[in-house]
């Protein structure tokens, strides 16, 4: 059988790899790419320890589904606000959407 | 060795892999194919933790709809990087070193702890049971608000995607 620990440093190693690519991708789109990426690694989390730590409680798919209701709807409003700003700048570069700045 | 784990540290390694190079590539298309990998791996490790249903909805909901996205996205906003330039920010290297710190930090506390080692399963054999969830998800006493909450979350979200989006002919 596979241990619990496989599948958590797994899910660890893919959020940090998530949390790499939002703090260090210049294109917004890149930015929303690790975004998915660390969400992936949340639901892991969550159904690994469900599967191995509390399979009678319903709560963990519950939270999983939210998770994926909360992903679907941040992809469609990013990727609207990062369309509607290449139209008006011209750009997906987040270093170059700077128009509040001082 | 199992099969099972051999399956597990294919996928995992596989996985790995493919989002190094989601973060790292510097064509944005490619890295929205990588992506597409990334997603298919996490498929199978939640087939491999016995969520049948949430295999099925990684694959529809992620690979079918917000890889397709994204992959619009790309294609719209294409113009907009040279590709021959490094694709990361001045302080890439503090990043990589604190994700890697973060890491370590994350798998140490993990491993102190006693459960951390288990291999015993509790969830039930032949997947999570869907009458159980389907019910409780709009029993009064389970999920209901919750289940509703985010429904509207996600009404309002593609709402307001279309209002953000959607091209101005007046003025």
């Amino acid at each position: 059988m596979i241990p619990l620990s496989w599948f958590l440093t797994f899910s660890a190693a893919l959020f940090c790899i998530g949390l790499f690519g939002v703090l260090a991708r210049k294109n917004a789109v890149a930015i929303l790419m690790g975004l998915e990426l660390m969400l992936n690694a949340v639901n892991i989390n969550l159904l690994a320890f469900w599967c191995y730590l509390y399979g009678k409680d319903l709560s963990a798919l519950v939270f999983v589904a939210i998770v994926f209701v909360a992903a679907a709807a941040e992809t469609a409003v990013g990727l609207a606000l990062i369309i509607s700003a290449y139209r008006a700048r011209n750009t997906a570069v987040a270093d170059e959407l700077n128009l509040l700045k001082g | 060795m199992t099969i099972m784990q051999i399956i597990f540290l294919i996928t995992a390694s596989v996985t790995l892999f493919a989002a190094l190079m989601v973060v790292s590539t510097r064509k944005m298309m490619h890295a929205a194919m990588w992506l597409i990998l990334v997603l298919f791996g996490v498929t199978i490790t939640f087939a491999l933790l016995e969520t049948r249903f949430f295999a099925i909805v990684q694959l529809v909901i992620y690979i079918g709809a917000i890889a397709i996205l994204i992959i619009f996205a790309v294609m719209l906003t294409r113009r907009s990087m040279n590709a021959d330039v490094p694709q990361v920010n001045r302080n890439w290297w503090l990043v990589m070193v604190s994700s890697l710190a973060l890491f370590v930090g994350l798998v140490t506390v993990m491993s102190v702890w006693e459960g951390f080692f288990v291999t015993a399963r509790t969830a039930p054999p032949g997947g999570e049971n869907l009458v159980q969830l389907g019910t409780a998800l709009v029993d009064p006493n389970g999920f209901v608000l919750p289940f509703e909450v985010a429904s509207l979350v996600l009404l309002a979200a593609m709402v307001g995607a279309i209002y953000v989006a959607a091209e101005r002919k007046e003025k």
